[in-house]
């Protein structure tokens, strides 16, 4: 600590808020204030104030809750293949670990859009994914894939992968090897090894990657409106929509907003279970 | 079954590291389609023709210049920001470092279009046209807090005492900041720098909320769906992607150089 050097010096104790200053001040004016001119727009409307609000959960509610479906379900599927990649890359990758965590960063350098846009090329009707479906019989002759659920959630599983599997390997590769080898040499199984102790302790990295993934894809509607049919819309595109088609400021106001309360009492929450520091 | 459950395990690792770079290999392979119509989304015939013009499309060009300049600046706005506020909390205790660290912590965890449509909402309040602006403002406001939480993951665990030495050796502040802080604190720099310019570069919902009539390159993309979409395209993104690979190789390996050189252990990346 620095701060210790030079004592209780009256500098020393102004230096960590003339630090922080330039960067607060900015988060306070570009997103503190945003949320509140935010809520006023809300309640701005004609009529009262709870108005906008009564017409987004009333109309759009089939979409805060296909939104909430979907992201639930890319989290989950983002999980099941993010756990055994970081597992392999903090516990068996060896020499190749720097090479294979480069790897999995890798994609998300080349355009978030051209990557969807990518998807609907292999998805298409007529495309190698159909085709190959269609030939092990799994997909009916006239079946799709692009326009469907499975397109859209696949889309959001991929887009966010790698913000489940980075935490969860930033907490494996925290684990020291000595508790794995006692818990071996104690207990028969590695997978009881692993249920008892890997487990347990990548659990943090676990939470922080599931909210990494869950957020982002809940507010997401790239995914639904390329790889989507109207039938998959999700609330970021309706939000969109109001915002800038329609301008119906307190409308698309009350629904960001109904958006934004939902994950924030969550990750509150979350937050004071865990301690903000996790989440870094 | 102990050795059935592990290839188990390392056939679905690889599996997924294959998924991962699945539209990856679309995305260069069509760069080299010759399309039969104005949609580069069916395969037609191998073509060099899109490589060897690669800005056949002004407004193509134009958006990735407008995106590139967006990015430096915000890029440069950003990491100073960050870095002084990653300064702050490594280093001193003081009343409010938990407040900080949750407005650092609350953009991270609040979906693109509700910090899009306020950023909006707000310059719709004051009158503010949208426009170069108000898309490098809204790009150093997501950007803060990456390279604020990346600089303090890096530089949490070194040694400060190598400062009080260079006082107590009687160097001047100035030439213990650049001699000895900077160079300790200088890769997680430099990381944290790479990440913001990289989520500069790529985003699309926030500027959507906030580029009135300009286009970046993500957004010439997204317009792409409906008038034309060229192969060009396809080279652009190759291009970023490989450039993206040499600085990457190039900061792991200059990392792990500096790092070795002061005895530590190397863990990129992470």
């Amino acid at each position: 600590m620095a701060g210790t050097a030079s004592g209780g010096s009256r500098r020393s104790r102004l230096a960590p808020y003339l630090l922080v200053a330039p960067g607060i001040l900015w988060l306070l004016v570009f997103f503190v204030a945003p949320t509140i001119t935010l809520a006023q727009t809300s309640v701005s409307g004609a009529g009262p104030w709870y108005e906008a609000y009564g017409r987004a959960l009333g109309n759009y509610g089939v979409h805060f809750f296909r939104s909430l479906r979907y992201a639930l379900g890319a989290t989950l599927l983002a999980l099941a293949m993010g756990y055994p990649l970081a597992y392999f890359i903090a516990f068996r990758a060896g020499r190749l670990k720097n090479l294979l965590l480069g790897l999995v960063v890798l994609p998300f350098f080349t355009t978030f859009l051209v990557r969807t846009f990518a998807w609907k090329t292999i998805l298409n009707d007529g495309g190698p994914a159909v085709w190959l479906l269609q030939q092990l019989h799994i997909l009916d002759p006239g079946g799709r894939l692009l326009d469907t659920t499975i397109a859209v959630v696949g889309g959001l599983t991929y887009n966010f992968l790698p913000f489940m599997i980075l935490p969860i390997y930033v907490s494996l590769e925290k684990i020291d090897r000595r508790l794995v080898e006692a818990a071996e040499d104690l207990y028969s199984t590695p997978l009881e090894a692993f249920r008892k102790v890997v487990l347990p302790l990548s659990l943090p990295g676990v939470f922080a990657g599931s909210l990494l993934t869950f957020i982002p894809a809940t507010g997401d509607f790239i995914n639904a409106q390329l790889l989507g049919s109207p039938n998959q819309q999700m609330i970021g595109t309706v939000i969109q929509n109001q915002f800038l088609e329609v301008r119906d400021y307190p409308l698309a106001a009350s629904l960001s907003f109904v958006l934004m309360a939902v994950i924030t009492l969550g990750v509150l929450a979350y937050a004071r279970v865990l301690g903000t520091e996790e989440l870094a | 079954m102990r050795r059935l459950g592990r290839w188990l395990m390392d056939g679905v690792a690889w599996l997924v590291l294959l998924y991962l770079f699945l539209p990856i290999f679309v995305i260069i392979l069509y760069s080299f389609n010759k399309p039969a119509g104005k949609f580069n989304f069916v395969w037609k015939s191998f073509s060099l023709e899109a490589w060897s013009n690669p800005f056949a499309y002004e407004a193509l060009y134009e958006s990735m210049k407008l995106s590139l300049r967006v990015a430096a600046l915000s890029t440069l706005v950003a990491t100073i920001f960050g870095t002084l506020i990653a300064l702050a909390l490594t280093r001193y205790k003081f009343r409010g470092s938990s407040a900080v660290n949750l407005l650092l912590v609350l953009p991270l965890t609040t979906p693109e279009v509700v910090l899009g449509s306020s950023l909006l909402s707000l310059f719709l309040d004051f009158n503010v046209r949208s426009g170069f602006n108000t898309i490098v403002i809204a790009h150093i406001m997501f950007s803060v807090s990456y390279v604020a939480l990346t600089v303090r993951a890096r530089i949490r665990g070194f040694d400060w005492t190598l400062e009080e030495a260079a006082m107590d050796l009687g160097a001047p502040p100035m030439r213990v900041f650049f001699k000895v802080t900077l160079p300790i604190i200088a890769p997680g720099i430099v990381a944290a720098a790479m990440l913001a310019f990289a989520l500069s570069l790529d985003d699309f919902i926030i500027t959507l909320f906030n580029a009135g009539n300009r286009v970046t390159y993500p957004l010439y993309v997204y317009g792409a769906r409906r008038a034309a979409f060229p192969p060009q395209i396809n080279v652009l993104a190759t291009a970023i992607l490989l450039l993206s690979l040499l600085a990457l190789g190039a900061t792991v390996l200059w990392q792990q150089r500096t790092l070795r050189q002061r005895g530590m252990s190397v863990t990129p990346l992470a």
